[in-house]
């Protein structure tokens, strides 16, 4: 048998994914410490750093970023494998198709608060749609939809203000070049 | 990175906002509302249960408009369906009282056609009873 070593070199993508995937998974795991006033309603704090990398580097590193996320922070909570991991993960799937579309909305008027808005209305229809066919077979499940968009509504301006002020204050990098 | 992001005030705050976002959030907000008035309804019924003697002749959801004939001793009974409501559109019964009846468009409401033994039930949450018995 041969010896063989190989060598991993971390581009300057891979560093920047990780840094911020790190970055995303922290504030998920912050995040899962608040008390819920409603299971499902939760701000999606680490959305916040999709919302910048996507406007920064472009839907790709975007999609790294969300779904590292999901996965480790699922890992972290003891959560992996279990419904709430497939919910958070049609969610971000969701997300990602919806911040695909927004993206290429014109930029002098749809900003990161728009993105964020369609993406949190993409991630609880996602959810929704999963939890009715899967985990509660019922139309009972969207009786509280309006609830989950008016959350989706007050959560996605929030986290969209939050990024496009970090994407105003942060210095450094332009924006991505669009392809 | 910057030790600290700068305070802003709410001017500033709202001054991230771009045009179109304005419009994301409201319309974000009527959909909102439109899904309450589409999902809150209350008593609205999401299907017919049609008996013959007494016997469910059939099941039926409320989406599509169609028509259902339903024998009974005395000839057919037809039964009309529209996107949230049912009516009896003909009996061969001599009183003619489930036909008067109209449209049924709330959970719970019953028509029945005794003399030729059919009978409608709309399904649906917030019912004001389950079953009647007669």
């Amino acid at each position: 048998m041969t010896r063989s070593v190989i060598n991993l070199t971390p581009t300057p993508e891979d560093d920047r994914i990780a840094r911020h995937a790190a970055a995303a998974i922290a504030l998920a795991v912050a995040e899962a410490a608040i008390p819920l006033p409603l299971p499902g309603v939760k701000p999606g704090l680490a959305n916040i750093i999709t919302l910048v990398v996507l406007v920064r580097w472009g839907w790709r590193e975007a999609a790294w970023v969300s779904l590292l996320r999901v996965f480790a922070a699922s890992l972290l909570l003891g959560q992996f494998l279990a419904p709430g991991f497939f919910l958070s993960l049609a969610g971000a799937l969701a997300s990602l198709l919806a911040l695909a579309g927004a993206a290429g909305l014109p930029k002098k008027w749809f900003g990161p608060v728009s993105h964020s808005i369609f993406a949190a209305f993409a991630h609880i229809g996602a959810q929704l749609i999963l939890a009715r066919a899967w985990l509660i077979p019922h139309d009972g499940v969207f009786y509280l939809a309006p609830l989950f968009g008016a959350a989706a509504v007050v959560f996605g301006l929030l986290n969209g203000l939050i990024a496009t002020a970090l994407l105003r204050d942060l210095p450094g990098q332009q924006e991505a070049p669009r392809p | 990175m910057p030790d600290s992001i700068p305070k802003r005030s709410w001017r500033a705050w709202r001054g991230l906002l771009r045009p179109g976002d304005w419009g994301v959030v409201l319309a974000g907000f009527a959909l909102c509302v439109g899904a309450g008035f589409w999902f809150w309804r209350g008593d609205a019924p999401d299907g017919v249960i049609v008996r013959a003697s007494g016997r469910i002749f059939e099941k039926a959801d409320l989406s599509h408009p169609r028509r259902i004939e339903v024998p009974g001793p005395l000839g057919i009974t037809v039964v009309e369906i529209e996107p949230g409501r049912v009516r009896v559109a003909s009996d061969p019964g001599p009183r003619q009282y489930c036909v008067r009846q109209g449209w049924l468009a709330h959970a719970g409401a019953v028509a029945i056609c005794a003399p030729n033994e059919v009978s409608l039930t709309l399904t649906g949450r917030g019912a004001k009873y389950d079953s009647l018995s007669y």
